[in-house]
């Protein structure tokens, strides 16, 4: 993949971008902040939601086997999957098997992660975006960038050029309510007439079997109630042991996430109910590098994520470069630390450093995961798994150094003698490579000619 | 299926044997530590002026009166959205339906038939006086899922004591109650998106009109 300095780059020059994603991140920061100053036991909530996280990891296996029992006895199906394939053919053989040519589907990140819509595509079945932001982004062959406002990148009027060209013919409003309107009409009729819906799931709960799937705009009800089959795919991180853990998870999630009370619907489901719904229910559990992440010691945390989205709002360098730039369906702090643990260090070893450790996600993280903690000890493995061979040179330079007082001075004193040609109006320019990346955007003052040392000892002879 | 069941239940013993060895070094906290609100602190009038505020902030339409005036209410509300068909379900109170309206009993209606009325009306099972918010079980005076969705308005009849506090109480309640298992929707104000340039737009694909009757407590 492009690594992050080089997608960053290309972000950064889009002025549009960098205006809503300041308007967008500012915005929701604020209203996450006096929805979270509301309540006197915030940290209670997040020490509660962290353990119970915990909790889930530590007894995975146990919890998804009950899961499993619940589900199948309540009537639903369950199937287990490696992988994004073993996924992707669970849900293109259910369509399949009820000649669906499209199905309808809810905003969801794990379908995203594992490629869902292609795979479904080369097996000639549409699926079908039902979250506004997402119908956008499908009709413009648009990638979301944020997870929350995935298409908070598009203005009103882009998206209303865009429905007048596929959705919304003759369209001349740009109102977001008239255009909210034209998605309506657009989508009534698919999902009415839906065969089979298709849903990621917030949580899962162990106790019960229930699927809990959190939204505002009504698709995810409409996906999940209307249509008489319903694949769901769920990360097997995303299992709550106990009922009651609701109780936690339904506060902090609304509150971090879009800064409201409760979102305007949150939909629960165990199985099939005999007339009402779905009458086939379908539950895929997959891992596809979940477990890769489980068996770091450090880096397991990441999987506590609930996909609120607060560290992109908060993060000084996500509000800067946008979703886009990250490379992968997860973006800004979270997206740095679980993209390279889900795909594996070498094929992302650039995003761990995509990060000032400045701590403000960590702060906001209503699971309290230690986001710089997990940065510092990915950046560690990203230097042992790329070489990075100039990097220890340097550092064995730098042990040599500081071996010995001797060594030391002879080091300050080649330090002077070699940077000197560098030095100009009191500073460094243009280091040679491989140090010039980092002097092209640093001001540094050159070493002194003498060094402190070397002037303590002649003051004092 | 015989391909696809036995490829999963490969795939089940694959990937529960990555996970015990994945798991093996996490260790579980000794209990989860519920010091956080589990009980409410309000009287009751204190605590169902709360959730009349909280569901109003929404944009719900909140209005409190007698049981008695439901029928009255809820017809006065469809004159002035030119509701004409109002599907119930089943097992609504007689007291409560109105008259001057087409009253749709929904006995399985398709989605079709649903999107052919305007308006439904129902009862609910709780509500969260902290959020605003109402939760159905599709319980005999609820219906099935669907008809609280499909038509563009919703009239929803909260009584009193279905209201508490917090959200952790909903939750013990529905499960004391053996609710659990059923499907369950919690609702707080009319659908809304806020996806273009953050600004918030009421009524996507759910009900664009939210009408919250609570009943008052005969004393």
């Amino acid at each position: 993949m492009t690594t992050f300095p080089e997608a960053a780059r290309r972000e950064l020059a889009n002025d549009q971008l960098r205006t809503n994603l300041r308007n967008a991140t500012e915005t929701i920061r604020a209203k996450r902040g006096r929805a979270v100053a509301e309540l006197p036991d915030w940290e209670a909530l997040r020490d509660a939601a962290k353990a119970i996280k915990e909790d889930v990891l530590a007894n995975l296996g146990p919890y998804l086997e009950r899961f499993e029992e619940e589900v199948t006895a309540a009537g639903g199906h369950v199937h287990w999957a490696r992988d994004a394939a073993d996924a992707n053919a669970v849900v293109v053989e259910v369509a399949r098997r009820h000649d669906a040519t499209e199905v309808v589907k809810v905003k969801s990140l794990t379908t995203d992660e594992i490629g869902l819509n292609d795979a479904l595509a080369g097996a000639g079945i549409h699926a079908l975006e039902t979250d506004f932001a997402e119908l956008i982004l499908q009709l413009d062959g648009d990638w979301p960038s944020h997870i929350l406002v995935p298409a908070i990148h598009r203005n009103r009027t882009e998206i209303r050029d865009l429905f007048a060209r596929t959705i919304a013919p003759g369209i001349t409003s740009d109102d977001p309510r008239d255009l909210a309107e034209a998605s309506r009409a657009y989508l009534r009729e698919r999902f009415l007439a839906a065969r089979v819906g298709v849903s990621g799931a917030n949580f899962g709960i162990v106790e019960t079997g229930s699927v809990c799937v959190v939204e505002s705009e009504g698709n995810g009800r409409m996906c999940t109630t209307l249509p008489p089959v319903l694949v769901t795919i769920l990360g097997i991180e995303k299992l709550l042991p106990r009922f009651a853990d609701l109780g936690v998870l339904l506060q902090v999630l609304p509150r971090s996430s879009t800064g409201e009370r409760m979102n305007p619907y949150t939909s629960l489901w165990t199985g099939v109910t005999a007339g009402d719904g779905p009458q086939e229910l379908h539950v895929v559990l997959l891992d596809n590098g979940r477990t890769r992440v489980l068996a770091d010691e450090v880096g397991r945390q990441a999987l506590h994520c609930i996909r609120c989205s607060a560290c992109l709002n908060v993060c000084p360098v996500y509000s800067r470069t946008g979703g886009h730039a990250y490379g992968s369906v997860y973006p800004g702090p979270i997206g740095a630390i679980l993209t390279p643990q889900l795909r594996g260090i070498e094929h992302a070893a650039s995003l761990p450093f995509a990060s000032s450790l400045c701590g403000a996600c960590y702060e906001v993280c209503p699971v309290k995961i230690d986001i710089p903690r997990v940065l510092v000890h990915l950046r560690a493995k990203a230097v042992e798994a790329t070489g990075g061979a100039g990097e220890r040179a340097a550092m064995e330079t730098a042990a040599w150094a500081f071996e010995s007082p001797r060594h030391l001075s002879i080091a300050q004193r080649a330090g002077a003698l070699l940077t000197r040609p560098f030095a100009r109006g009191g500073s460094l320019h243009r280091l040679p490579p491989p140090l010039r990346a980092w002097s092209r955007t640093r001001d540094l003052k050159p070493p002194a000619t003498r060094s402190f040392r070397r002037w303590w000892r002649k003051e004092r002879s | 299926m015989a391909q696809g069941a036995l490829l999963s239940t490969d795939a089940r013993t694959d990937v529960l044997r990555r996970v015990a060895s994945a798991a093996a070094g996490a260790h579980a906290p000794l209990s989860v530590p519920r010091g956080y609100r589990r009980i409410g602190a309000m009287q009751h009038e204190e605590r169902v002026e709360l959730f009349c505020r909280r569901a109003g902030e929404y944009r719900a339409d909140v209005r409190r009166l007698h049981a008695r005036e439901v029928a009255a209410a809820c017809a006065e509300i469809c004159g002035a959205r030119g509701v004409r068909r109002l599907v119930v379900p089943p097992g609504l109170p007689t007291a409560w339906r109105p008259s001057g309206v087409e009253l749709v009993a929904d006995e399985g209606l398709s989605p079709h038939e649903l999107d052919a009325t305007d308006g439904a009306l129902t009862g609910c099972t709780l509500a969260i006086a902290e959020t605003g918010t109402i939760i159905l079980t599709a319980g005999p005076a609820e219906g099935r899922r669907a008809i609280s969705l499909v038509p563009d308005l919703h009239v929803c009849v909260v009584s009193e004591r279905q209201i508490v506090e917090l959200v952790p109480q909903a939750f013990t309640a529905l499960a004391e109650q053996g609710l659990a298992r059923r499907p369950i929707t919690l609702i707080s104000g009319p659908s809304a998106t806020s996806d273009i340039e953050l600004s918030r737009v009421e009524g996507v694909h759910g009900p664009r009109n939210l009408f919250v009757l609570v009943l008052r407590e005969v004393s």
